[in-house]
């Protein structure tokens, strides 16, 4: 075994030691969606028959978490590191582009899982949710936070500058998220915003993860999982082909 | 504390290494080798591509052409192997913000594979005195500090051959000091050590060989003493009384300054013409210091001829 476990560990640990600032903000920052929207819009939105908008939300809320903090893992500790000049110390050792991406990748994942399980642990308390089927629950959690670490890898290793990851998140995560039916089924849509939302590769994601709780959703999620598998495997490739290229990393 | 090596090998052997980012060409063709236990100096001004070649040693840069082995070992192909064999102080004082020295140190050793590795890094720290610090965040350290992580860093793995790239810039004499002790008891102990710093007096006292690069190219390769001998002179240190120097002695001028010369002579009997001359011309001779060449006058000849 190289340095993998290491490279893992102390991927981890970086956002551990900052856990206030990467875990429990974002928590927090989802509960007051849930708060506002829920008491807000609860009475007037019943996307699924029998259950409540809270309900309908909190899935939603959950999977916008994992998938905006894995891809924020990812993207921010590389451009720190390569800004600080600090990746110079991954760099000398024999790490594997494999091994890079692989240590990378699954700690935006965890950092993504433990924020959605703060979320989810947070609002059970007030919400009242069932799991119709965990298996799509987990598994949507699983690939989605893969997606996103991949592309927060991606976006890492071109941009230059903070700015630019900003950019990237602001002007691409974000809208992506919020337009994928975190706060809305998107048969609630006019007929072009829904066939828009197909194009959207978020919807699968949330939609997926969704049907784990109630057994119902807007897509069929063997379909939505196949999409979501293909978004891993295209960017996946893009980002270990980047690794290993050295672009914008070795010289 | 050497990993495995064979006898035979080199420690590092350069072949026809070029390096191009764009129309710049940062190395056009460099070739050397570097035995096993040598102190190697890399000296060449700003931009010759001293930092270049070490990136392509280290494999942060790959070369455009040409291949670079450490201890035999490929950098392209035997890439793993050939990193374990290397330690490499960066120019640059960078660091981790987010961890203690101590956690740097076992970080850098886990990503070479080796995680149980606390004796060998209170060793590290120990000689390098960072012992008082193991805990502190790498953010609360002063410059010199962090230098010195930074060489503990490159000898976690216990590399039989280490780079330090201009380990001493910015570094207070002490340091200093303490440093090249600590460097030079590595390469007692067998340790390869390839070196560039811009302070010449110091590549003078302690490489055996030397390397002169200029614009991406090798202008000078030898031993530290044949390099002196070769280039050997005397520089003349002269001041008159009158303060004018008499004629047909413009061509050795170097400097002068408030009626003090100094000039550049081939050998002793150049200097005895020069005095000749001084006598002729009836001048007093108020000040006179001879000093023998050094390396700064070898390196300022070297880049001038190419």
């Amino acid at each position: 075994m190289g340095g993998f476990p290491t490279l893992l560990y102390k991927e981890l640990l970086r956002f551990w030691k900052v856990s206030f600032q990467t875990v429990a903000a974002p928590v927090l920052t989802a509960l007051l969606y849930l708060v506002v929207f829920a008491y807000a819009l609860g009475d007037r939105v019943r996307p699924f028959e029998q259950t409540s908008y809270a309900q309908f939300l909190v899935p939603g809320l959950v999977m916008m978490s994992v998938l905006q903090n894995a891809f924020a893992n990812s993207s921010s500790s590389l451009i720190q590191s390569k800004i600080s000049g600090n990746l110079v110390f991954m760099l000398l050792p024999p790490i594997s582009y494999v091994e890079f991406f692989g240590a990378y990748v699954l700690a935006s994942m965890v950092r993504g899982l433990a924020v959605g399980g703060g979320v989810l642990v947070a609002t059970v308390w007030f919400v009242d949710l069932r799991l119709a089927a965990p298996g799509w629950v987990f598994l949507f959690a699983l690939l989605g936070s893969a997606v996103l670490g991949a592309l927060g890898l991606v976006a890492g290793i071109w941009a230059d500058k903070f700015d630019q990851i900003a950019a990237f998140q602001n002007f691409v995560i974000l809208p992506l998220t919020f337009l994928s039916g975190v706060f809305y089924s998107i048969h609630s849509l006019p007929a072009a915003w829904q066939a828009a939302s197909h194009l959207n590769p978020f919807f699968y994601m949330i939609d997926g993860f969704r049907y784990g709780f109630f057994g119902a959703s807007d897509f069929p999620p063997l379909a939505s999982l196949a999409v979501v598998a293909v978004s891993f495997a295209l960017l996946g490739a893009g980002a270990l082909a980047l690794l290993r290229s050295g672009y914008k990393l070795r010289q | 504390m050497i990993a495995g090596a064979s006898a035979m090998t080199y420690a590092i052997e350069a072949r026809n290494v070029e390096k191009r980012y764009g129309a710049l060409q940062a190395l056009a063709g460099v070739s050397l080798e570097v035995a096993e236990g040598e102190f190697f100096g890399l000296l060449g001004p700003n931009g010759a591509g001293k930092t270049t070649l070490i990136n392509v040693i280290a494999g942060i840069a790959r070369a455009s052409a040409g291949s670079v082995r450490v201890m035999g070992a490929d950098v392209v192909a035997d890439y793993r192997r050939a990193r374990r064999m290397l330690g490499v102080v960066p120019q640059e004082l960078v660091f981790d913000p987010f961890f203690s020295v101590r956690e740097t140190l076992r970080f850098q050793s886990g990503y070479f594979g080796l995680r149980r590795n606390d004796a060998w890094i209170d060793e590290v720290m120990h000689a390098l005195d960072l012992m008082a610090k193991a805990d502190a965040n790498m953010r609360t350290l002063s410059g010199g500090m962090k230098r010195r992580v930074l060489v503990a860093q490159a000898l976690v793995h216990r590399p039989p051959v280490i780079v330090l790239d201009e380990p001493t810039a910015g570094v207070d004499v002490g340091l200093r000091q303490g440093l090249w002790r600590f460097i030079r008891r590595l390469n007692r102990d067998g340790h390869t050590i390839v070196l560039t710093t811009h302070y010449l007096e110091e590549a003078e006292e302690l490489c055996d060989r030397i390397a002169m690069l200029k614009a991406g190219r090798i202008v000078a390769l030898d031993s530290t003493r044949c390099l002196l001998e070769t280039f050997s002179g005397l520089v003349l240190r002269l001041r008159l009384e009158g303060g004018a120097l008499p004629e047909g002695l413009e061509a050795d001028i170097v400097s002068s300054e408030d009626g003090r010369f100094v000039l550049r002579l081939r050998d002793y009997s150049a200097l005895e013409q020069v005095l000749h001359r001084v006598r002729e011309a009836g001048a007093a001779i108020r000040e006179l210091e001879l000093e023998p060449p050094d390396l700064e006058e070898v390196f300022l000849r070297v880049m001038e001829k190419h």
